[in-house]
């Protein structure tokens, strides 16, 4: 057990298979006779479509069908799901469009599906979808979070007569501003946490096929777990029965939050396939992908804080733009409220909340989850604003967290959204990083950093995430004959390593070796009824219950063979280490599992085999914290800045597998380090996308990457049995602030008391370059 | 992408012929920025004329005073090539710089130099190290070669065979990398010949341009002092959502200065 179980560092058995080309991404597979998409995007970010002329693309070599917005409205397509429901305050209910698959009257944003053509050959589709002709009226767009709500900005749905979708509060407005203004010290800031391109490695990808006998359709596509799409697919959009429908993913390049969602593209080729009844193939391009995946971020923030002389946050109000894009992403407009929602104001104790969002629609792609959902937002806001108390002050950073943090002995802490914390300890997290990035002797670096002439910053960021979504997921457990188990998921690992982390848990409750264990996940037809799929880090919650509870299900009814096959009675039979033992006599499970299918070894009406099926409900969730502490240098004279130093504490609970939870770190810190240095979504005034490619939109490379110290400090969740918290989210909520309080430090000795994300070297020369001027003057 | 013949020329004679004798050729050398701009159907030429079986357009050679880099070479070769480490370091330094390794193991010199990208490296080098660029056809010299965005003095059915860099006292490149693409924002090559400088800016402008004021204060006193204050005007520069047209005017001074800095130790 030992080598394999909970906490070791086990190497992910599915790397090799990926890494030498076995995997199986949707591009990957070709469906006998299948026929290629290409689809027809808007070039314009509103227009009114006049006409859509498809004839001569109809007539074109190879071509097999082209389908616009009316046909599907002819067809009795459905249309795209929303399930938000948020109301004003004065009662007015949100501002809710229906979003059809495609268009058919007006177009809200460039790259939008308005026609689309199936044709022998990709070549052949492509070169048909430049020959259908659109007719356009383009009308004025508007692509900017910071002036969607202008009195003059033009409207995305004239028949709401305004952009906002809806305005929602928390808290007593008057009230807190009346607070604020009583305060010793008021701190505000003013935040851009800019847009970004989510950039999976694998571009979006459908295939489908459509067996007329039987009536049954079977769509292949990237995802998070196909469960809900196979469910949004069959009831809403196909109107077939869900039994009919099944969804695989094979393997999938990347998740990050917008794989779990529907688009137009998968509808149609789903689509496409049913009327033809021929499988169907589309894979998007990687400019596609810029245009059509949905972009996360895109807030405005706006913050402030009230502190008394001792540094004691007693008064917030935050107020939050953000840009949904130009329709109702599945979980875009929620952010704030159920993503962000379930921990702010974060790790600290603040008594007064008023809370304002104001989601506005623009012509613009819808923006939905990425890799903190919300709560890298929201500790962004706390973080910053926690550094202008501190300066406001006099404090040392660490001390004004210290004084504000929500203590173990205030837990179960209800947030002011509902939400109760269970377990964590902010300061001794704060203090391992701290310590570990030798914080006290920080000033002998700044100074040498100085004698060449570049400015040294160390920054801190502490912050708390929510994992563990809610509400239920399945896990099925079944022993074959040879002893060997195979797991059927409804999680669906997508670059986690579930069956490797799976694996360890069936070898620590059951004894199973580590290599005999298999799973199933990524496929409708063998995952549990029940399942929701990989999301907001809940799979070691969720799934790794699953194991366990379906692993004591297995034991149960082992011991009862075992007790049958020893003579003696269950209450008797001990297991473990794979053993169930009675007295002096014993049995391997693995023996008991080959007695299982064979009826004459087993007890009366006992059904065959060890097969076990066990359903997780989750009323609560986890909420894994950290604090991140980044050092950085920058040069003056160009605005260049580099990381030299980062350390990562994450209290993620138990830890399954730290080689795996240190991957996540580095790739959540990546991320962060992206948004805060070089990603940025552009659109111009017409709504044009000028950020469309890696030309223009800047990944973070390899040379951006800096050595990170990942050390964990283990508070086991109390929300679920096997304590975990999840892991996935943690490092882009902490590397934002952790760099921004970086450059902050080496920023404020200049007189620099603002900069926003990215801070691309123009950004930090031209800060520093102001700083002297006001400094001169 | 759209359908295209393909050609392997033999040798340049044979590369020239089967340009005169289609319809809408393109040379295809690296293919590292021209079969992009095919994938992305941006360009639909109706032959492809492959020069990369061309022994002749390959390799390296010092010839007295310059160094000669055929057209074919791929960066990394450059990058690696004793012979340059040693007579020419700062054109290494620039090929190793150029892209990500499989840029630079594709991508060659006559396709950067024919590109005439605004942002590429080798144009700096070209200006600034006073090459000339070689053709099937005659010799140019680099300051009469690149004439704008993506302008050059080619001329139809003309092919890059070589280009000679004269060998100078010292020359150092200092590059600012493109955040995004890592192509130069602002490349600057400073390159010293006897009482004469050279200063070649690539990145800023709409193509490779040299810096007069810059040149004539380094052939007075060659020190980084005689460049630190010069300033080039941004209104002649690019600007894109990345880096401004003023950004790239001061980065110009500052990676003049630093050029020169590296050169006098
Ligand atoms: C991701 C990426 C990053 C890059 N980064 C950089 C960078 O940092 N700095 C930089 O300088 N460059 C960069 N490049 C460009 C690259 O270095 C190549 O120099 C460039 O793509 C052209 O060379 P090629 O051999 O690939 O030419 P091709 O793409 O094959 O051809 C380019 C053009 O030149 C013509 N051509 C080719 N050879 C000849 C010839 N002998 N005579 C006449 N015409 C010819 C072709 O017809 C075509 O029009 C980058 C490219 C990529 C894809």
């Amino acid at each position: 057990m030992g080598e394999f179980g909970i906490g070791q560092p086990v190497r992910r058995k599915e790397d090799v298979r990926l890494l030498t080309g076995g995997g199986q991404f949707t591009d990957d597979i070709d469906l006998e006779a299948q026929v290629y998409a290409a689809f027809v995007r808007s070039p314009h970010a509103n227009a009114k479509i006049l006409a859509i002329d498809t004839l001569a693309a109809r007539s074109m070599e190879g071509v097999i069908a082209v389908y616009t917005g009316q046909d599907l409205v002819d067809a009795g397509m459905g249309v795209m799901v929303n399930e938000a429901n948020y109301v004003n305050r004065s009662g007015k209910p949100m501002n809710k469009p229906s979003r059809r698959i495609m268009p058919v009257e007006q177009t809200r944003f460039v790259g939008e599906c308005l026609a689309m053509v199936v044709a022998d050959t990709p070549e052949q589709a492509r070169d048909a979808a430049e020959a259908v002709e659109i007719d356009y009226d383009v009308l004025p767009a508007i692509a900017s979070t910071a002036r969607g709500l202008d009195k003059d900005a033009p409207h995305v749905w004239p028949e709401f007569g305004e952009n906002l979708v809806v305005h929602w509060e928390y808290g007593d407005k008057d009230d807190v501003e009346a607070k604020l203004a009583a305060c010793h010290t008021r701190v505000k800031v003013d935040l851009v946490n800019n847009r970004l391109i989510v950039s999976p490695m694998e571009p979006r990808c459908a295939a489908a096929e459509y067996d007329t006998a039987s009536g049954a359709l079977t769509v292949y596509t990237p995802s998070q777990g196909g469960r809900r799409l196979q469910m949004m697919l069959a009831r809403g959009l196909l109107k077939m029965a869900p039994e009919k429908v099944r969804v695989i993913s094979r393997d999938t390049g990347g998740g990050f939050g917008i794989r779990s969602k529907m688009y137009p593209e998968t509808v149609m080729v789903a689509f496409a396939a049913r009327t033809l009844a021929r499988p169907v193939k589309w894979r998007g391009d990687r400019s596609e992908t810029f245009v059509s995946d949905y972009h996360g971020r895109d807030q405005i923030n706006v913050a402030e804080m009230g502190l008394d002389a001792h540094g004691r946050a007693s008064v917030l109000k935050v107020e939050t733009l953000l840009n949904v894009g130009a329709y109702l992403s599945e979980n875009g407009v929620r952010l704030p409220m159920e993503g962000g929602g379930r921990i702010i104001p974060c790790m600290y104790d603040i008594p007064d909340f008023y809370f304002s969002v104001k989601p506005m629609f623009t012509n613009t792609i819808c923006t939905d989850t990425y890799r903190g959902a919300g709560r890298p937002e929201a500790n962004y806001i706390m973080e910053r604003l926690m550094d202008a108390g501190a300066q406001a002050l006099g404090l040392s950073r660490e001390e004004i967290r210290r004084r504000n943090f929500i203590t173990e002995a205030q837990m179960p802490y209800k947030t002011h959204l509902g939400f109760v914390l269970d377990s964590g300890d902010f300061d001794g997290t704060m203090q391992m990083a701290l310590d570990a990035a030798d914080w006290t002797g920080f000033e002998t670096r700044r100074a040498e950093s100085a004698t060449r002439g570049n400015l040294r910053g160390i920054g801190l960021a502490t912050f708390i995430e929510g994992a563990g979504s809610r509400p239920i997921e399945g896990m099925r457990m079944r022993f074959e004959a040879n002893g060997e188990v195979t797991l059927f998921a409804g999680t669906y690992s997508h670059g986690q390593g579930h069956d490797t982390v799976y694996a360890q848990l069936v070898n620590e409750f059951l004894g199973v070796d580590f290599d005999k264990v298999t799973l199933i996940d990524g496929d409708t037809a063998t995952s549990p009824e029940t399942s929701n799929g990989t999301f907001g880090s809940r799979s070691s919650m969720v799934g790794g219950i699953g194991v366990k509870r379906a692993a004591e299900a297995i034991v149960a009814k082992g011991r009862k063979i075992a007790a049958h096959l020893l003579q003696t009675d269950a209450e008797r039979v001990v297991f473990e280490g794979g053993v169930f033992r009675a007295q002096s006599s014993s049995i391997t499970l693995a023996e008991v599992a080959a007695a299982s299918h064979d009826a004459k070894k087993m007890p009366e009406g006992m059904a065959l085999g060890l097969d076990e099926s066990v359903v997780y409900e989750n009323d609560v969730e986890n909420f894994p914290n950290g604090a991140h502490i980044c050092e950085l240098e920058i040069d003056p004279e160009t605005g260049i800045l580099e990381i030299l130093n980062y350390v990562a504490v994450d209290d993620c609970g138990v830890v399954l597998n730290p080689f795996i939870v240190h991957g996540q770190v580095y790739g959540g810190v990546m991320q962060g380090v992206g948004q805060a240095l070089t990603e940025n979504v552009v659109y111009d005034a017409d709504g044009q996308l000028l950020s469309a490619s890696y030309m223009d939109y800047g990944m973070p490379r390899a040379a951006h990457m800096p050595m990170i110290e990942a050390l964990f400090n283990v508070v086991p969740a109390k929300t679920n049995e096997l304590g975990v918290k999840g892991a996935g989210e943690a490092g882009a909520c902490g590397a934002p602030p952790a760099i921004l309080s970086a450059v902050g430090d080496a920023l404020s000795r200049l007189g620099v008391s603002h900069i926003d994300m990215p801070l691309t070297p123009e950004k930090v020369w031209r800060a520093i370059q102001e700083a002297r001027v006001v400094t001169a003057a | 992408m759209h359908n295209f013949n393909y050609h392997r020329a033999a040798d340049v004679a044979d590369a020239a012929a089967k340009l005169a004798a289609t319809d809408d050729p393109k040379l295809l050398a690296g293919g590292m920025t021209l079969l992009p701009t095919l994938k992305n159907r941006l360009a639909a030429p109706s032959d492809l004329i492959d020069l990369a079986a061309i022994a002749g357009l390959k390799g390296i050679s010092v010839e007295g005073k310059e160094v000669v880099v055929r057209a074919m070479t791929p960066h990394a070769v450059v990058a690696t090539s004793a012979d340059v480490q040693k007579a020419l370091p700062a054109l290494a330094q620039l090929a190793g710089n150029i892209g990500d390794p499989a840029v630079r193991h594709r991508g060659t010199i006559g396709g950067s130099v024919a590109n005439s990208d605004p942002a590429a490296d080798y144009p700096a080098a070209c200006v600034g190290l006073d090459a000339t660029i070689v053709t099937n056809q005659r010799k140019i010299a680099a300051d009469d070669f690149f004439q704008g965005l993506f302008e050059t003095a080619l001329g139809h059915g003309e092919i890059i065979t070589e280009v000679r860099f004269q060998i100078p006292d010292r020359a150092q490149y200092m590059k600012f990398r493109h955040p995004a693409s890592g192509y130069a924002v602002v490349g600057v090559m400073v390159a010293q010949y006897g009482s004469k400088a050279r200063v070649a800016v690539t990145g800023a402008g709409p193509c490779v341009f040299r810096v007069a004021e810059m040149e004539a204060a380094l052939e007075k006193s060659f020190t980084p002092a005689s460049v630190a204050n010069i300033k080039v005007s941004a209104e002649q520069l690019m600007g894109d959502i990345h880096c401004s047209a003023e950004y790239r005017a001061h980065l110009i001074t500052v990676y003049a200065r630093r050029a020169v800095e590296a050169m006098v130790g």
